[in-house]
């Protein structure tokens, strides 16, 4: 399976750096976002996979019965995400703005600060 | 945006919704759930409603300003960081202690809850605030 | 300890400086003043103890390990020029409070002094050469804002950063030999080194170590070909220039030669290399000036030939020779700071600094212009002033070495009368001439401070024993390495040197009354190759290569940039990976089962779809049918928090997104199909790496996991059950609460984004209160 999920990681990972690289300001947050996907995916195979069994100790258990799933990069995961979500939110703001200003997502044209 | 199936849904999912937070609030610390799952739920049925009504409506439903929800839970997690300095131990050290209740019997109750509680302030109001913001932009 | 503190409480009066001008105004001055006053008294007072070779030191560790203390030792040679800086610096701040009246700036301008009087005593008296060059570099910086103070000129910008880089590259130089000389010495305490002078000689390391000093000395001390920073340093303040670019500073090139001298001289490099520049820069000085109608640009050419002088003196090396230098050094210090603050002055009554303007000028400021007349004599070396007995000394020195010398010092003689008449004696007698303000008498802040120089030099001339005894003789001692004694005299005798004095003052004078026509005899003669020149072109270069890189490296394209850290890295990446023979096909993995693998092409169909879709809704859903792929997966394998938490992200994500689109143009297709091809193959190259990488990584674990911690004691210790959220509030907290303050700042930057309008600062908001 993490064979299959590292051909998932590079697809994303592709996907992304293609629309990153696109001149329109909104295709590349769909790169961003695309990104993230990947990054935290990237993080969820650095442990070894382990199907069903989360990381929750059953109601009248006093400790995890192996096996289970690895708790930390869930963690660390789940900050991500909500993380990435206030990225996401902050860059479509400054796109809105941006485009109200310059008239234009067109990033090509948004490199010069003067006028 | 005046679909009336977006407008029936709005309405009458909000209830089920807030209250399907709370529940994902609570257990949160001993099954799948928590401030931030439970945040974002409970964020959602004021983002549908401010689509089909209208983001003022929205705001009159919340009644609160998210911005105080934002100021209010960050100030719920460092209150409960201060609490565990207050007896002497390192700042965010989880206090815990018990509750007893008549005929249920005791309820352990503790800083990380608090903690929780503002983490699912601080969703509810930084999404809130966020998309209200895009739908009333000019 | 009082040494340290005597050292660096320069740097405490810096902080006072401004609070007290606030306070006093123009006045400020006074106070100030006291501090040097009464680190002169302290310097004074242990001039017996290094007269007796047992001089005050202080040491602290520092940093130890690289052998470098925090010390300081009050020898001879340190003292004489701690006792110029702080015994100048007093006079100086007296001076400054009447030139610069008034100017709102003050305070800075006397914290910055302070700063650099500070640096220039650590100088003097530092005995590690590391703490040394660290007050090295202070002094250059105190002398870059000071030359700049008038920062509204461009002139004052572009002298004082054509000084400090100068400088500067001087001085990085120099701490590269003072390295060299420390890993060849053994140590970098001066003491230490200064015994070690045969060892240092016969070292490897000798050569570049002397040539990266002597860079950094020349460049400090204006010699050619460095030495049109100088002139150009004159933008700053009169007392700046009095105190710093002819008393002090420029000096502690030749302090430096001087105080390595016992470690370094005695070799043919070290006798042809200084003594040759600084002949060189003695000559070049003296001849620049000649043509000069400034004040201060004429006083500055001759302070640049009296550094090649003494430059030539130390590189000499003699006992006779050092013994000039120190003297020099001395009397060099009270006439030419002296006639500085004369210039000062002068400017500062009339209005001008043009000497073709100034004349007759001595009924109206009769004080000033004694000062100036003394201070000049002593510089023409007349007798019975301090500056005849160093000419004596100097031509004493010169005629050891041959005629060929003799005529060299002779000729810089010469410069010397001529600029001393120019400066000191043309603008107060002969004709009344018009200038731009009339003239009266200066403040007695104004003509205080050139007085008691100028009383100095007269006071020395006459009565030298003490001077040679207290003062000079220590310092000659440290710089020659073995104790000694000078005597010095006003009265040699009828000799060759006296000789030669009394025709160069006759010759001198000649010279000075045809200054008209030597002027504008020279001023046809333009040099159009000069070293700053050169230093304009360097400059310019550096900017122009700067500038391109920039427009290359940083051209406003966004997509360049990416395209650059994604080609890079993941180039770099691969490189490695297959260099290294890194990549392994994964073992022992969890077999894939069918829903899976289908999920796993949804995904991959989402992104795709994402990627190619014309429709910015289609390319939402897809990138959202993508998102929640990916929680399945999280759902599937044992994360039913993650799946949560993504899915309803996602759901947020897409509402963001099509209330943003409202406001956003459609998709368009803005780039070439050549481009996008190029891009096709750069994202499938960084995904191909990206899934070796992972496909290499899966199964190798480096430390072991901290997870079993957080399973053991989720229950006993945080009472709770869920561990990803015990981890979240309670084991790992702080980065939750870091976390939530950062979605708080993006929530504020977003509204401000939104609501705010930058042009009317207006708040917006649709909210009812």
């Amino acid at each position: 399976m993490e064979i299959v999920l590292a051909f998932v990681i590079g697809g994303l990972f592709a996907a992304s750096v293609y629309m990153l690289l696109r001149r329109s300001l909104v295709k590349l947050l769909i790169g961003l976002a695309l990104l993230s996907h990947s990054a935290n995916l990237l993080i969820f195979t650095s442990v070894k996979l382990t199907r069903g069994s989360p990381p929750v100790i059953g109601m009248n258990a006093t400790a995890l019965r192996e096996p289970f799933a690895d708790p930390l990069p869930q963690a660390l995961i789940l900050t991500a995400i909500v993380i990435s979500f206030g990225v996401m939110a902050f860059a479509l703001a400054l796109a809105f703005r941006a485009y109200r200003s310059v008239g234009t997502d067109d990033l090509d044209r948004m490199k010069s600060t003067d006028d | 945006m005046t679909s009336l199936i977006l407008r029936t849904t709005a309405r009458y999912l909000m209830p089920l919704l807030l209250i399907f937070s709370v529940f994902l609030f609570l257990r949160g610390h001993n099954q799948p759930g928590g401030g931030f799952a439970a945040g974002l739920v409970a964020a959602a049925p004021f983002a549908l409603y401010s689509i089909a009504f209208g983001a003022v409506k929205a705001r009159h439903v919340l009644q609160v300003r998210p911005r105080y929800l934002i100021v209010t839970g960050l100030l719920a997690s460092v209150v409960s960081g201060a609490i565990g300095m207050s007896v002497g131990k390192p700042f965010l050290t989880g206090i815990w202690g018990y509750l007893y209740l008549p005929g249920s019997g005791k309820l352990e109750i503790g800083t990380p809850i608090l903690f929780d509680l503002g983490v699912y302030l601080v969703v509810i109001g930084v999404s809130l605030s966020i998309i209200f913001a895009l739908e009333e932009a000019e | 300890m009082i040494l340290a503190i005597a050292v660096l409480s320069g740097f405490g009066l810096a902080f006072l400086a401004p609070f007290l001008t606030r306070r006093l105004g123009n006045t400020a001055g006074l106070i100030l003043a006291l501090l040097p006053a009464a680190l002169t008294i302290y310097f004074a007072s242990l001039l017996p103890d290094a007269a007796g070779n047992e001089p005050a030191t202080f040491s602290f560790p520092w940093a130890v390990e690289m052998g470098i203390l925090f010390s300081f030792r009050a020898d001879g040679l340190g003292l004489l020029f701690a006792l110029l800086i702080s015994g100048v610096g007093a006079l100086i701040f007296i001076y400054a409070g009447g030139y610069l009246k008034g100017n709102s700036n003050l305070g800075r301008f006397y914290a910055w002094l302070s700063v650099f009087m500070g640096a220039m005593i650590g100088v003097a008296l530092a005995d590690n050469i590391l703490v040394l060059f660290v007050f090295w570099e202070l002094t250059s910086i105190s002398s870059y804002m000071l030359i700049g103070f008038e920062h509204e000129r461009e002139s004052a910008r572009f002298s004082a950063l054509q000084a400090f880089l100068v400088t500067g590259l001087g001085g990085l130089a120099m701490l590269a030999g003072l390295l060299l000389l420390g890993i060849s010495g053994g140590s970098y305490e001066l003491s230490v080194l200064l015994q070690k002078g045969d060892a240092l000689r016969a070292d490897a390391l000798y050569i570049p170590a002397v040539a990266l000093i002597l860079l950094g000395a020349f460049t400090k001390s204006a010699q050619f070909p460095f030495h049109f920073w100088l002139p150009n340093a004159m933008e700053a303040p009169t007392p700046v220039s009095a105190y710093l670019h002819s008393a002090t500073m420029v000096k502690a090139g030749v302090y430096l030669l001087a105080r390595l001298g016992p470690a370094l001289n005695g070799t043919d490099l070290w006798f042809y290399t200084v003594g040759g520049v600084g002949a060189a820069t003695m000559l070049v000085g003296g001849y620049l000036a000649l043509t000069q109608t400034d004040l201060k640009r004429l006083l500055a050419y001759s302070t640049v030939s009296a550094l090649g002088m003494l430059t030539m003196l130390i590189g000499l090396g003699s006992k006779h020779a050092l013994e000039a230098a120190v003297v020099l050094l001395l009397a060099h210090g009270l006439y030419k700071g002296a006639l500085f603050l004369v210039a000062g002055a002068l400017d500062h009554e009339t209005g001008t600094r043009d000497v073709t303007q100034l004349g007759g000028l001595f009924s109206k400021m009769k004080l000033t212009a004694i000062a100036g007349g003394i201070a000049s004599l002593s510089m023409a070396g007349l007798p019975p002033l301090f500056g005849f007995i160093s000419k004596e000394l100097t031509y004493e020195t010169a005629l050891e070495y041959g005629s060929w010398l003799t005529g060299v010092v002779v000729l810089a003689g010469l410069f010397f009368v001529f600029v001393a008449g120019a400066v000191g004696v043309a603008p107060f007698w002969g004709k009344p001439k018009q200038t731009p303000k009339s003239a009266h008498e200066a403040p007695f802040s104004m003509w205080f401070a050139p007085m008691t120089l100028a009383g100095l030099s007269l006071l020395i001339g006459i009565f030298p024993v003490p001077v040679s005894g207290f003062l000079v003789s220590p310092a000659v001692s440290a710089a020659i390495g073995e104790a000694t004694t000078v005597k010095l005299k006003l009265w040699h005798g009828v000799n060759t040197a006296f000789i030669l004095s009394m025709s160069t003052l006759l010759i001198g004078a000649g010279l000075f009354a045809v200054r008209d026509s030597i002027r504008r005899g020279l001023s046809k003669l333009t040099w159009r190759w000069g070293p700053s020149f050169f230093y304009e072109r360097s400059l310019d270069g550096l900017n122009t290569l700067a500038r391109g890189q920039t427009r290359f490296l940083q051209n406003g394209y966004l997509r360049f940039y990416l395209f650059t850290v994604v080609f890079a890295g993941t180039g770099l990446a691969g490189f490695t990976l297959f260099a290294r023979d890194g990549f392994h096909w994964p073992e022992k993995v969890l077999d894939i089962r069918f829903y899976e693998a289908m999920l796993a092409v949804l995904i991959l169909c989402g992104a795709f779809f994402a990627t190619i879709s014309r429709s910015r809704l289609g390319a939402v859903a897809s990138l959202g049918v993508a998102g929640y792929g990916v929680s399945l997966i999280y759902l599937l394998f044992g994360a039913p928090d993650l799946a949560m938490t993504q899915f309803l992200i996602e759901s947020l994500t897409v509402i963001l997104f099509v209330l943003a689109f409202y406001h956003l143009p459609q998709f368009t297709q803005l780039s070439s199909r050549r481009t996008r091809l190029r891009d096709i193959f750069i994202a499938l190259l960084a995904g191909g790496v990206m899934t070796t990488l992972v496909l290499s990584a899966v199964g190798i674990q480096l430390h072991d996991s901290i997870s079993p911690y957080f399973a053991q004691n989720a229950l006993p210790l945080a009472h709770g059950r869920n561990i990803v959220n015990v981890i979240l509030v309670d084991f790992r907290g702080i980065d939750t609460l870091g976390e939530i303050t950062v979605l708080s700042i993006a929530a504020v930057g977003v509204y401000a984004l939104l609501k705010l309008n930058p042009h009317t600062g207006k708040d917006k908001e649709g909210e009812g209160e």
